[in-house]
């Protein structure tokens, strides 16, 4: 699907902040994070486990529950801030404007419920009035989307597979046509082939609706074919966000380039490489850049100042010290002893 | 219904039957394990404590010996045992001579299947229900502040709740009658004078079971309940936009209320037992006062009878819960 470049933003995040009290202080989980989305793009996002990549997704729905909370910013969609929001009316606008696909799908159905009634109970929440009729004959429709059979509307979530449920999920969260799709890892716990179907499933109903999709994930190949845009996190913090093809092709942030060279290809045979060293803890994060201690091109500079997010190519947006004074990322250093000790 | 569910119903209609059958054999065979005749044993003892010097040993010891032949193959009797069994003759009562022991139970039944189970019913939902909101993020300071009372509500034994209640109740307030099912004056009909009168003398025992037991479901339920809302279902139930109340009940307390049926059926034995205790405090006419009767007589045949009685009881109970639990599980059904 198309993006129309000039429309107006439909989701707004500007500085979020949400952090989980510890007795060692408060883990920014994510710190400062900007990114707006058009109608009908999807945005990929992506990060190693515990760069805040769960913990944003339900913080969009306001859905952050203790020990975290969400520290400041805003959430605007649509112009009106989910933050800020009564909690009836972010009830009505939950579902109905913003959905969330979970990550947990195997999980996410009450297994004591059929999934017709899971389906039914979201749907009367928003429309009171609709008559039993109706309601069967949306379900029916919305199953029918996701590639589910009708008679699985009867059955209860242990009756059915992994793909079947995360397709269930689905089928939930499209039921009310939002403008905003999370998806929460929505492929974690399955294999390939059922990734790529529930993959290619929800591509069909995103551009069914023409609603925008953040997708949250943490394998960089499945988000490069499914998004327009990608954005990477590192620590709590958005480093780098561009058109899939320019992130790919020409990465500015050092932290992208390894992520994009950590891809195992096809055509030539090589050794793994991963990124040395691990994320730092997010109660206690080095000064500077949060990737200094990983970085094979860190300077001073990097050591001193947090590097705040600025334009590095028409679209693409990069947090990082070796801007504007390079035009494009310096080639990597081959990986120095230090660095060959850093690797977990 | 299904094959499955059927064959669910079958096997636990079949484990009722084989614990009816090893309960019955087993209050056959004790008895018979002990040195010497049982009736000899039983009369000789009765008559050692005096408790029964206005009966006629001897015809009581004959009609006995007449009615199971004693001195029969030990098979032969087995079988007679049985087949009184089904006649629901459990004997006859040494210290109520010759009232029939399955007529003192019946007589007792009534006062104690009412007690137990309109006690142990309004103790576990008010104390589901508590223990659910307890652990509901959205419930006030109020009522989050009534957890230390029912910790020490769950470890004060029965009996002492119960003679703390008649203190106050019945001796210092007088509010209500201090022990036994209806005034001892009371022509039993079926009027609202008799009915209040049963009222009025259930009270108390009812309100010592309540309390004895309300702690212990409500802190059950708080911590199934605290493990059941971080499932991952409840935050997807919220991103439905579904109201608190909904997720409260249809996503919260059902999901929760599965292992409180588990532990409703496991505890039923301790549940029966407690009762016991109070009905022998408040001389409650039912099978509890029944049991400690007989048992302070060594009135062989009735404490015979009311085991089995219990031990039946039970067993249908879990068969019941059996029943209950794969409405609320579909995940048994299979």
């Amino acid at each position: 699907m198309s993006v129309a470049q000039d429309a107006k933003p439909i989701l707004v995040v500007e500085e979020l902040n949400v952090h989980y009290d510890t007795g060692k202080g408060p883990a920014k989980a994510v710190n400062d994070v900007s990114f707006s989305l058009r109608p009908g793009e999807r945005l990929g996002l992506i990060g190693e486990s515990g760069s805040g990549k769960t913990t944003m997704a339900t913080a969009l729905m306001r859905l952050t529950r203790a020990p975290g909370r969400i520290a400041g910013g805003s959430v605007k969609l649509d112009g009106r801030d989910i933050l800020k929001m009564s909690t009836r009316e972010l009830r009505e606008t939950r579902l109905r404007d913003i959905a969330l696909i979970p990550q947990g799908a195997m999980s996410s159905l009450n297994p004591v419920m059929r999934l017709e009634e899971q389906m039914i109970d979201a749907i009367v929440a928003h429309k009171p009035g609709m008559r039993r009729a109706e309601l069967d004959a949306r379900v029916q429709e919305l199953l029918k989307n996701v590639g589910l059979a009708p008679e699985v509307a009867r059955r209860y979530p242990h009756e059915l597979s992994g793909g079947m449920k995360q397709r269930a999920a689905m089928a939930i969260a499209t039921s009310l046509a939002p403008k905003v799709i999370v998806a929460d890892e929505p492929t974690s716990a399955l294999d390939v082939v059922v990734q790529r179907q529930v993959m290619q499933t929800l591509g069909r109903l995103q551009d069914g609706l023409g609603a925008a999709v953040v997708l949250i994930g943490h394998d960089m190949g499945l988000i490069a074919q499914f998004a327009d845009t990608v954005g990477v996190m590192y620590a709590g913090k958005l480093v780098e966000i561009g058109p899939v093809r320019q992130m790919i092709e020409s990465p500015k942030h050092p932290y992208t380039r390894l992520l994009v060279d950590s891809l195992p290809g096809i055509e030539v045979k090589r050794e793994l490489t991963g990124i040395p060293g691990l994320p730092p803890p997010l109660v206690d994060l080095p000064p500077g850049c949060s990737f200094n201690p990983r970085c094979p091109l860190a300077f001073d500079r990097c050591v001193r100042e947090t590097p705040l997010l600025q334009q590095v190519a028409p679209g693409q947006s990069a947090a990082c010290h070796l801007y504007p004074e390079h035009a494009a990322l310096p080639p990597l250093p081959p990986m120095t002893r230090a660095h060959q000790e850093l690797r977990p | 219904m299904s094959r499955e569910l059927l064959r669910y119903l079958l096997t636990r209609f079949g484990q009722l039957l084989l614990i009816v059958f090893v309960a019955v054999s087993i209050n056959f065979i004790i008895p018979r394990l002990l040195p010497g005749d049982p009736v000899q044993t039983a009369l000789a003892r009765l008559q050692a404590t005096g408790g029964a010097q206005n009966v006629d040993i001897q015809a009581v010891s004959a009609a006995y010996r007449a009615k199971y032949g004693l001195d029969a193959p030990i098979l032969e009797q087995y079988l007679n045992y049985w087949l009184d069994l089904f006649r629901l003759d459990l004997g006859v009562s040494f210290a109520n001579f010759p009232e029939k022991v399955s007529t003192m139970i019946g007589n007792a039944l009534p006062w104690s299947v009412t007690l137990l189970a309109v006690a142990t019913l309004i103790a576990f939902s008010v104390g589901s229900l508590l223990g659910g909101r307890l652990a509901w993020p959205g419930s006030g300071r109020t009522i989050k502040s009534i957890v230390p009372l029912m910790m020490i509500l769950t470890s004060i034994p029965f009996y002492l709740l119960a003679i703390i209640l008649i203190y106050f109740f019945a001796v210092v307030l007088k509010w209500f009658p201090p022990a036994g099912g209806v005034d001892t004056t009371r022509i039993m009909r079926l009027d609202w004078a008799t009915t209040e009168d049963i009222l009025r003398h259930a009270f108390l025992p009812c309100l010592a079971i309540i309390l004895g037991n309300v702690g212990f479901w409500a802190l059950g339920m708080r911590s199934q309940m605290v493990s059941v809302l971080g499932e991952d279902y409840i935050t997807f139930a919220e991103a439905k936009g579904l109201h608190p109340n909904r997720i409260f009940v249809w996503y919260g307390m059902r999901n929760a209320l599965l292992a409180q049926v588990t532990a409703l059926a496991l505890s039923l034995g301790s549940v029966v037992s407690g009762a016991v205790l109070v009905e022998v405090i408040f001389n409650y006419p039912g099978l509890g006062s029944l049991l400690y009767v007989a048992i302070r007589g060594q009135d062989y045949f009735v404490i015979q009878g009311v085991v089995l009685m219990l031990i039946v009881s039970l067993a249908v109970l879990l068969f019941l819960v059996d029943l209950i639990y794969p409405l609320l599980d579909p995940r048994i059904r299979r």
